[in-house]
């Protein structure tokens, strides 16, 4: 990439540039890990001095995004270690067993949600989804802030945050299940 | 995962399988077998829906903007670290 020459070479000017395209989704990231903001803000500052001062030994082999996501994800835990977002409780159901019935057939019809839908006007749903993500446990939001938010690859969320391909379905599924339910009671409500 | 019957299977089972399904990890067998459930399933592809709205309603978050005195700190903090 031109940029990461340019800022090899002392460019100010890219740095600024990289800093605009990355610095609120690393603290989006950092948020995810850590509930304090000071924390977090402070991993993201110290992993930004971390890339203008080890640039060098970045060889490309993964995107400039997962090398930069992984250096804040371990500073974040090494800063963190006391600091770990509360667990919330995790669920084991991808769906609340009380809506199947004893044959785990759904008990009830489930709603339709049509693309036309005003109510699913993803500017109207973003507000609901983002304090949705607040309730998931941290694992889980980390993944599918990483996944689904910032669009990275499932491999790549695995070299990012060193776990397993089957571990990172787990917290995906989990975690994409819970804002799927929210979303659903929130359109219930909203009917 | 490995599932119980050996023809069909509940929606409770179903909709366990879904992000699998959409990773393209489910065994050959699984994958058939969910599909042939979601033909005859009106619920469970309606479930189906909604995680795929789910996934593009998070893809519609925007990070909020960085503000200018953030910036300014980055920059400070790069221009002390190149007069290092």
């Amino acid at each position: 990439m031109e940029l990461l020459g340019r800022l090899r070479d002392g460019d100010e000017g890219a740095f600024v540039t990289l800093v605009d395209r990355y610095h609120q989704p690393m603290l989006r990231l950092a948020r995810s890990m850590v509930s304090s903001q000071a924390v977090a803000e402070e991993a993201v500052q110290d992993t930004w001095l971390g890339v203008v001062r080890g640039i060098e030994r970045f060889e490309g082999r993964s995107s400039f995004k997962t090398w930069l996501f992984h250096i804040l994800v371990n500073r974040v835990r090494s800063a963190a270690t006391h600091e770990q977002r509360t667990a919330a409780v995790e669920s084991l159901h991808a769906v609340d067993p009380d809506r199947f019935d004893a044959q785990g057939q759904w008990a009830d019809p489930l709603e339709h949600w049509s693309q036309s839908d005003d109510r699913l006007e993803a500017a109207a749903w973003a507000p609901i989804l983002k304090a949705a993500l607040e309730e998931l446990p941290s694992r889980q939001r980390t993944v599918v802030v990483l996944r689904d938010i910032d669009g990275l690859s499932s491999e790549e969320v695995c070299g990012v945050l060193d776990i397993s391909a089957g571990n990172q379905r787990i917290l995906l599924h989990r975690a994409r299940s819970s804002l799927r339910e929210i979303l659903d009671v929130a359109l219930r409500k909203a009917e | 995962m490995l599932l119980l019957h050996p023809k069909d299977i509940a929606c409770r089972q179903a909709v366990e399988l879904i992000t699998d399904y959409l990773e393209g990890t489910l065994s050959r067998r699984d994958r058939r077998r969910l599909e042939f459930h979601l033909r005859g399933c009106p619920n469970c592809s309606a479930y189906l829906e909604q995680i795929r709205t789910t996934i593009r309603v998070s893809g519609s978050i925007q990070a909020d903007d960085l503000t200018s005195e953030a910036r300014q700190e980055l920059v400070d903090i790069y221009r002390r670290w190149k007069s290092e």
